[in-house]
Parts: structure tokens; C-alpha cells; sequence
């Protein structure tokens, strides 16, 4: 077999992977913060809790309903993201006039309510969510072995990425959502039922969350603060993303992804910091993130 | 006479503490073009927002048809088929120039057909993959027209439509606004300049300090010139 500057081609490939699969759950937060921040101006700093609450339903639904990964994708999203509609409807909508911060420090408020409830009631230790029987095994790819239920997360997160990147940018709804997102009055005058749509907007974020969340939970346990632990590094690469931008999320979610995983090869010491030093290098460069556009 | 198509009554309009109509009155019937004129910082802008709904605080009475409008949301307002242009046009940046176009729910049965509107506005055609914001002044003014045409409204309100254009361009603009008059759409026109108003309305209210103070048919502006320039302090 080929060596690589004197790595061996399994460990490179394996940490790329694991980059990659790390990158499709960056993706799909950034992507639901990035949506979320667009239209409603918030950061949604419950958005770790939210993934961990779509985790939570996909163990709790098949703890206590017998029903299969396959239905808590659906559900999870679902749930979570009525339980989004709910915040939004008695609590988010008031905010939107006001300075971001006042929705960072309520929505950062109710991510610690959200976790301490379920710490409170699941204690912090991970609970183990199996993969699911069709996408157990894997191939051997020669130089590496390729896990069906990582390479099944890669692509479904592709998906879904690419998909709503479609919807925003290709499709009439979207255009209403990019319409909005500049001048929410206008578009209202137009007889557009503006505050539902944010309503959605928000309940959609979230329920992208929800299923990132299930998608983790048989490759990460599922924890209270599995959530809390992975939003920092999301909340980084929306910043080099550049905030509400949905390609910048998207692809600098995978990217950074694949970057921290060949940190890991070349320079494991960085691996934990070199997305925060990209950060500090590009909001000094280009504050408006790297696909952000300067206002 | 017809019964007047929008009637506003005793309107007082605010900006947070800033009191900005002061009993605001004016009418306007089915077909009618009729035009606000007055000083910058009359109250054209704010009575045409208070009409779309857009204003936070307002008091006193605007109907249109059979509906009390005062505490309608601007969606409900412009579902009613009334449609609005608005001074800083609000061309959208992220939308290419057909996706502004199209933006605009319809609303009502009897739109304008796109066909039509090119005809009207034929430089739109030709970018329509352009990004909105990229096109000049007259052309965005045009696009801020022409969306407001699709939808099935019946009543337009156009906040100064020619400010800072060209002469040619406000020439085109003002055979639009016949045209459209011949259409049988109503227009409520908001204008610094009365010659330019002349040619396309039937009456001009004269605002000052938020409210309406002289109402001026077209056919006596001829002998009213001296009294309008004084309103105006042209
Ligand atoms: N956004 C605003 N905030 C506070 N005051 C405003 C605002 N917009 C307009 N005004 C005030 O309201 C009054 C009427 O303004 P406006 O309706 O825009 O005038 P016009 O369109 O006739 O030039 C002016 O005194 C103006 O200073
Ligand atoms: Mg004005």
C-alpha cells in the first residue's frame, strides 16, 4: 500500500470520513441558524437543544413505542418543530425589533431550561441508539472500510442541504423567503401572510435540527448535552459561512468538517482549535464571513 | 357622482412620538387619478403608508368600498385589491428582475397579462435575468410599476414615481399612467411636480403639515398656478 508524507492511507481516508460526517451534521445546524437568522433576525442559540431533543424522540419513540429509526426521522422534525412553532408563537415574535442580542440571551435561556429538564429526567451520561438493521455493515472499498450508516448520513444530509438550497433559491416560496428577508413590510403589502411564514421559517430551522439529531443518534449516544458541546464549533462556521448566508452555511459546513479531519491526521494538537483560528482569520480578512455579503 | 371608492376621514398618523397627519381627509372615486401634492415632509409618504397599513400607529377612519381598513393588517389590505409603489421602490436585491416581476400574489381575477406589461415597459424584458438592484433608476421605477399590475388591484398608490428620473423617463412614465387610467384603474399619485401632474390627473389635493388644505380640479390649475406655486414654494 501507498503511504502519504508517511501517513498510511487508512487513518487519512478514515479521518476524512469522520471530517465529512462531522461536516454533514455542521451543514444541516449552520444551514437551519443561517434560515432561521435570514428571516427572523434571531440567533438561535436553542438550536444545539433542538438537535438534542430530535435525538431524544427518536430513543424515546423507540423505548416507549416501538417505533423504528425510520419513523422517528419523520417524526423528530415534526414534534420538535412544533415545539419551535410553540417558542416562536408566545416568545420569539416579540423580539424581532429589537437588538440581536435580546433573542441570543432567550434563546440561550431556554436552550438551558431545555438540556437541565433533560438532564433532570435522563441523567448526562449518553444512552445508546442502535443503527438501524438495513444500514448495518458496510464495504470494503479496498483502501478503506466504508460504513453503510456513515456513508447513508453523508449523502441523506447532501440531500437535504441540496434541497433546501433549492427551495430558497430556485422556487417561488423561496423567493418570497429572500424577498422577506430584505423587506418584510413590502412583501406583507403585497398580501403575503408574512408573520406565518416566519412562524414556518422558525418551525422548519428547527425540525432541520430535529433530524440532524436523529441522524446522530446512532453514531454519537444520545446525551442532554450533545447538543450544548456541538453548537460552539456550528455557531464558528456560520460566522466563516457568513451569517444567513444558506450556500456559505452549507458548503463551509462540509468543508470545515473535512478540514478538522485531516487536522486530526497531520496535526491532532490543532484539531480541536483550528476551526476557531479559521474563524479569527477570516473575521479579520472578510468580516462578512466568507460568503457573506458586506451591509 | 359616484360613491367615492376610498374615503379617508379625520386621519392622525405617528411616528413613535412624532405626530405626522394631523386629520387627514381626502376621496377618491372608481377611475380617478388623483394626486398629493405638497412640501417635502407634508405627509404624502405617511398618508399612503396609512392607507397600505403600514404605519404603526394610526386613528380616524379610511374606507374603501364597504371596508373599514384602520385596523387591517397591510396582507388583508392589499388582498382587498388596493397596491402600493413605494417612494424607495423596494426593488429586492437577492431576486432577479423576473422574480421581482412575479413576486406579487395574485390577488383578483383580471390582472394585467405579462404580454401586456412588456408592452408597456419593454426594456423589462430584455433584463429579466438581471439582478434586481442592477438595473438603473428608471428601469427599477418601471419594475416597481409593472409588479403592482399582475396582481388584480384595482386602486394604485404610486409615491412619487418620477422623482429623480429623466425627463424621457418621466414622459414614459406618464403615458403609463394614462394608459393605465384608460385600463380603469384607480391612482392615487404622489408629486413634487404639478406640471408633470397636470397631464395625468383629474384633481390635486394640496397637503401641508398633515393635512389636506386646498383640493384643486385639473381643469383650474391653469388659473390656480399662482396659488399652487405659493403651497409649494416653487
Ligand atoms: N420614519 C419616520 N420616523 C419619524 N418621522 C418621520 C418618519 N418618516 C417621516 N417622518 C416625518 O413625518 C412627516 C411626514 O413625512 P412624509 O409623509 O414622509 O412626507 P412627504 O412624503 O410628504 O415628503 C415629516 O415631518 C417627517 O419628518
Ligand atoms: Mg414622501
Amino acid at each position: 500500500m501507498f503511504e502519504l508524507l508517511g501517513i498510511p492511507p487508512q487513518a487519512l481516508f478514515g479521518q476524512l470520513l469522520i471530517g465529512l460526517i462531522n461536516g454533514a451534521f455542521y451543514a444541516m445546524l449552520s444551514l437551519g441558524l443561517a434560515v432561521i437568522f435570514g428571516l427572523l433576525n434571531i440567533i438561535n442559540f436553542t438550536h444545539g437543544a433542538q438537535y438534542m431533543m430530535g435525538a431524544f424522540v427518536a430513543y424515546l419513540s423507540l423505548t416507549h413505542l416501538g417505533l423504528a429509526y425510520w419513523w422517528a426521522l419523520l417524526l423528530a422534525p415534526i414534534a420538535v418543530g412544533l415545539f419551535g412553532i410553540l417558542l416562536e408563537r408566545t416568545m420569539l415574535h416579540r423580539l424581532y425589533k429589537l437588538d440581536h442580542l435580546y433573542g441570543l440571551l432567550l434563546t440561550f435561556g431556554l436552550a438551558l431550561i431545555v438540556e437541565g429538564f433533560f438532564r433532570n429526567q435522563y441523567g448526562s451520561s449518553g444512552l445508546p441508539y442502535s443503527i438501524p438493521a438495513e444500514l448495518r455493515g458496510g464495504y470494503n472499498l479496498g483502501f478503506m472500510f466504508l460504513p453503510t450508516y456513515r456513508a447513508w448520513v453523508v449523502v441523506a444530509s447532501v440531500i437535504v442541504c441540496f434541497g433546501t438550497w433549492f427551495v430558497i433559491e430556485r422556487t417561488k416560496l423561496g423567493a418570497y423567503l429572500r424577498a422577506a428577508t430584505e423587506n418584510p413590510t413590502l412583501v406583507q403589502a403585497f398580501g403575503v401572510n408574512v408573520p406565518r411564514m416566519v412562524t414556518l421559517t422558525y418551525g422548519f430551522g428547527v425540525a432541520l435540527a430535529a433530524f440532524a439529531g436523529v441522524m446522530a443518534a446512532p453514531i454519537y449516544q444520545v446525551s442532554p448535552l450533545m447538543g450544548a458541546n456541538l453548537i460552539i464549533v456550528v455557531f464558528a462556521v456560520v460566522v466563516i459561512g457568513g451569517m444567513g448566508s444558506i450556500l456559505g452555511a452549507i458548503v463551509t459546513g462540509f468543508g470545515l468538517g473535512v478540514i478538522e479531519g485531516l487536522t486530526k491526521v497531520f496535526y491532532p494538537e490543532a484539531s480541536n482549535t483550528v476551526i476557531f483560528v479559521i474563524m479569527a482569520i477570516v473575521l479579520t480578512i472578510k468580516p462578512a464571513g466568507l460568503f457573506g455579503r458586506a451591509t | 357622482m359616484s360613491e367615492p371608492l376610498l374615503t379617508i376621514a379625520d386621519l392622525h398618523a405617528f411616528y413613535g412620538e412624532s405626530h405626522a397627519l394631523h386629520g387627514m381627509s381626502l376621496d377618491i372615486r372608481e377611475g380617478e387619478v388623483v394626486t398629493l401634492l405638497g412640501r417635502n415632509g407634508a405627509g404624502k409618504t405617511t398618508t399612503i403608508k396609512s392607507i397600505m397599513g403600514v404605519m404603526g400607529r394610526r386613528t380616524g377612519s379610511i374606507r374603501y368600498r364597504d371596508q373599514e381598513l384602520i385596523r387591517l393588517p397591510s396582507n388583508a389590505i392589499a388582498r382587498l385589491g388596493i397596491a402600493w409603489c413605494p417612494e424607495e421602490r423596494g426593488i429586492f436585491a437577492s431576486l432577479d428582475v423576473r422574480e421581482n416581476l412575479m413576486l406579487p400574489p395574485p390577488i383578483k381575477a383580471g390582472g394585467m397579462p405579462v404580454e401586456e406589461i412588456f408592452a408597456l415597459f419593454p426594456n423589462l424584458r430584455e433584463r429579466l435575468r438581471s439582478q434586481g438592484t442592477k438595473l438603473s433608476g428608471g428601469e427599477q421605477q418601471m419594475l416597481a410599476i409593472a409588479r403592482i399590475l399582475r396582481t388584480g388591484a384595482t386602486l394604485l398608490l404610486l409615491d412619487e414615481p418620477t422623482e429623480g428620473l429623466a425627463p424621457v423617463i418621466i414622459q414614459q412614465i406618464g403615458r403609463v399612467i394614462r394608459t393605465l387610467k384608460e385600463r380603469g384603474f384607480t391612482i392615487l399619485l404622489v408629486e413634487q411636480n404639478f406640471r408633470f401632474a397636470a397631464t395625468v390627473a383629474d384633481r390635486h389635493y394640496v397637503v401641508e403639515h398633515g393635512r389636506v388644505i386646498d383640493m384643486i380640479e385639473n381643469s383650474e390649475l391653469a388659473q390656480k398656478t399662482d396659488r399652487l406655486q405659493e403651497y409649494l414654494g416653487v
